[in-house]
């Protein structure tokens, strides 16, 4: 009996079992389901829907006119005293329209208080989250970057 | 011959921080010692203050609750709830049935959160590198349903005066229910790794002792608290958001070392578990936001709120003036009040045990410069 154990760890060591064992609890992690890396340029990553990212301006898509109607709501809203809304009174309509909308990201801490308090659902904080720019002005957004959206660089693979 | 030479002079003052990989942050202790014997520890802070209260008199009440996240930033949701319980109170405004359960079931969450990050930093501290990775990948779940839920993942800006601003997404209640069956699991795994360890046991048993006369004479509260074997918990004691309707457990050590404090945050995990999973059952509809005018303009008065927040009790006091904007705000930190302790949990230890102090208070310096 004794032997029979001998021989047998004998045989374990020669054919490398322990190590064959150990390989396989690695092996078993390579199952694709078990990577949790993101390749994050090529493959984009699941962002929630309600997330709090670059602002939007949104516009009717059918006439291309902004939906804003430059009540002040948000820029009252704002913690950080970050937009600035400017409009003027149409002398034919006397309604107020938006002539600049300016939206600092630099100090934006994506609270979405600002979103909550337009009436008109027009400023909204997007999916979008790549923000980078390669000077500080390029942090600040006047409308039509508000209404374009953020064009981050697109690779090629 | 005089008594003593200059080669028995071996006192030593070492600082330790604020690059300190195990002070949790931008903590700075200057360490006198003797060998390797603390004799007198002196805590220096203020690295990460951003004048938080300051800020808040610059506000409106409805502006300054995002500030607030700021603060614990590892526990946001319990700061954004006590905040939001301190304005109500002033302005007496009743929060619906629906929105408190929502908001109990959050703070809890972040509460397992919070403590998910104490106990994978603590176990690094001390040498263990594997339970980080386990609670970090737990955490993450937890994080996604904050993402869901509220679309930030750390400073989460989650309630509002009066209620909640977001209704529940659609699979909620499934999202939280597989994270506690996942969940309780995984608490039996870090026990498995850390609760009969040798060397975790070496390293905590007996180091940063504080009885319960000590703790209140310091004002510690939390974890730190009960473990010293003192059953006080907020939650139970001046229940806030429903906490009455919910049965759970006080747990508590008995000597109040860092190893019975481990055990009670470790089993504050799952009565989590076991709070969120009643707040699920009972779950009720209707609306999420209470009367609350548009201006929020609170009768002159002052008010003192406090919760259990993960750390220990933090408290909200807000003087009104009548105007739009609070008069004053001053924040009760769990953490600040807690790290006073640190002299007396280090004196006559070794220094790699003041690491191990450090860790076991649970600080989090965003709360204590704040």
């Amino acid at each position: 009996m004794k032997q029979g154990g001998a021989l047998r760890r004998f045989l374990r060591k020669v054919l490398f079992i322990d190590l064959i064992e150990g390989l396989w609890v690695t092996f078993r992690y390579q199952q694709p389901k078990y990577i949790y890396t993101e390749q994050y340029p090529a493959e984009r990553p699941k962002i929630a829907e309600r997330y709090r990212g670059a602002p939007r301006l949104n516009t009717n898509p059918e006439t291309g006119e902004t939906l804003c109607i430059a009540c002040n709501l948000c820029a009252l809203a704002c913690p950080e005293n970050l937009i600035v809304v400017d409009s003027e009174r149409d002398e034919k309509t006397r309604r107020k329209v938006l002539t600049t909308f300016t939206y600092d990201t630099s100090r934006c801490m994506f609270c979405g208080l600002c979103e909550d308090a337009c009436p008109v659902d027009a400023l909204e904080l997007t999916q979008d989250f790549e923000l980078a720019s390669y000077s500080r002005e390029g942090a600040i957004w006047d409308r039509q970057m508000l209404e374009e959206g953020p064009r981050p660089t697109k690779y090629a693979y | 011959m005089p008594d003593s030479t200059f080669l028995d002079a071996t006192e030593l003052v070492l600082n330790m921080g604020p690059q300190h990989p195990s002070t949790h942050g931008v903590l700075r202790v200057i360490l006198k010692l003797d060998g390797e014997k603390v004799i007198g520890t002196e805590c220096v802070i203020g690295y990460l203050h951003r004048g938080i209260e300051k800020i808040a008199e610059n506000r409106t009440y409805a502006q300054f609750a995002p500030y607030v996240d700021r603060m614990d930033y590892v526990a946001a949701v319990s700061n954004g709830l006590g905040y939001c319980l301190a304005v109500e109170k002033l302005l007496g405004v009743e929060v619906p049935p629906r929105a408190q359960a929502v908001r109990v079931i959050l703070t809890e969450l972040n509460r397992i959160a919070s403590h998910l990050i104490w106990l994978g930093t603590h176990a690094l501290d001390v040498g263990a590198i594997t339970p980080l990775f386990y609670c970090m990948r737990e955490r993450e779940e937890i994080l996604n349903i904050f993402e869901k839920y509220c679309g930030a993942r750390l400073t989460t800006h989650a309630f509002r005066i009066g209620g909640l601003q977001y209704e529940t997404y659609d699979t909620f209640e499934q999202d939280v229910r597989a994270f506690c069956d996942m969940f309780l699991p995984k608490v039996d795994e870090y026990e498995e790794l850390l609760t009969g360890n040798r060397i975790w046991i070496g390293r905590l048993r007996n180091v940063g002792i504080l009885t319960a006369e000590e703790c209140k004479a310091y004002g510690v509260t939390g974890p730190l608290l009960r473990a010293a074997g003192v059953k006080w918990d907020l939650r139970k004691a001046q229940p806030y958001s429903g906490y009455e309707q919910y049965d759970f457990e006080i747990p508590t050590g008995t000597i109040g070392d860092s190893y019975d404090r481990y055990l009670v945050r470790i089993q504050e995990m799952r009565q989590s578990v076991r709070i969120i999973r009643q707040a699920l059952d009972g779950l009720p509809g209707g609306p999420i936001m209470g009367k609350v005018p548009k201006v929020i303009k609170p009768p002159v008065g002052e008010v003192y709120v406090s919760i259990e927040a993960p750390k220990g009790e933090l408290g909200y006091y807000i003087v009104s003036d009548g105007s739009t904007q609070p008069y004053r705000v001053r924040v009760r930190p769990p953490s600040f009040v807690n790290l006073q302790a640190l002299d007396k949990m280090c004196r006559g230890a070794l220094v790699a045990d003041v690491v191990v102090v450090i860790g076991t208070i649970d600080i989090v310096l965003g709360e204590v410069d704040r």
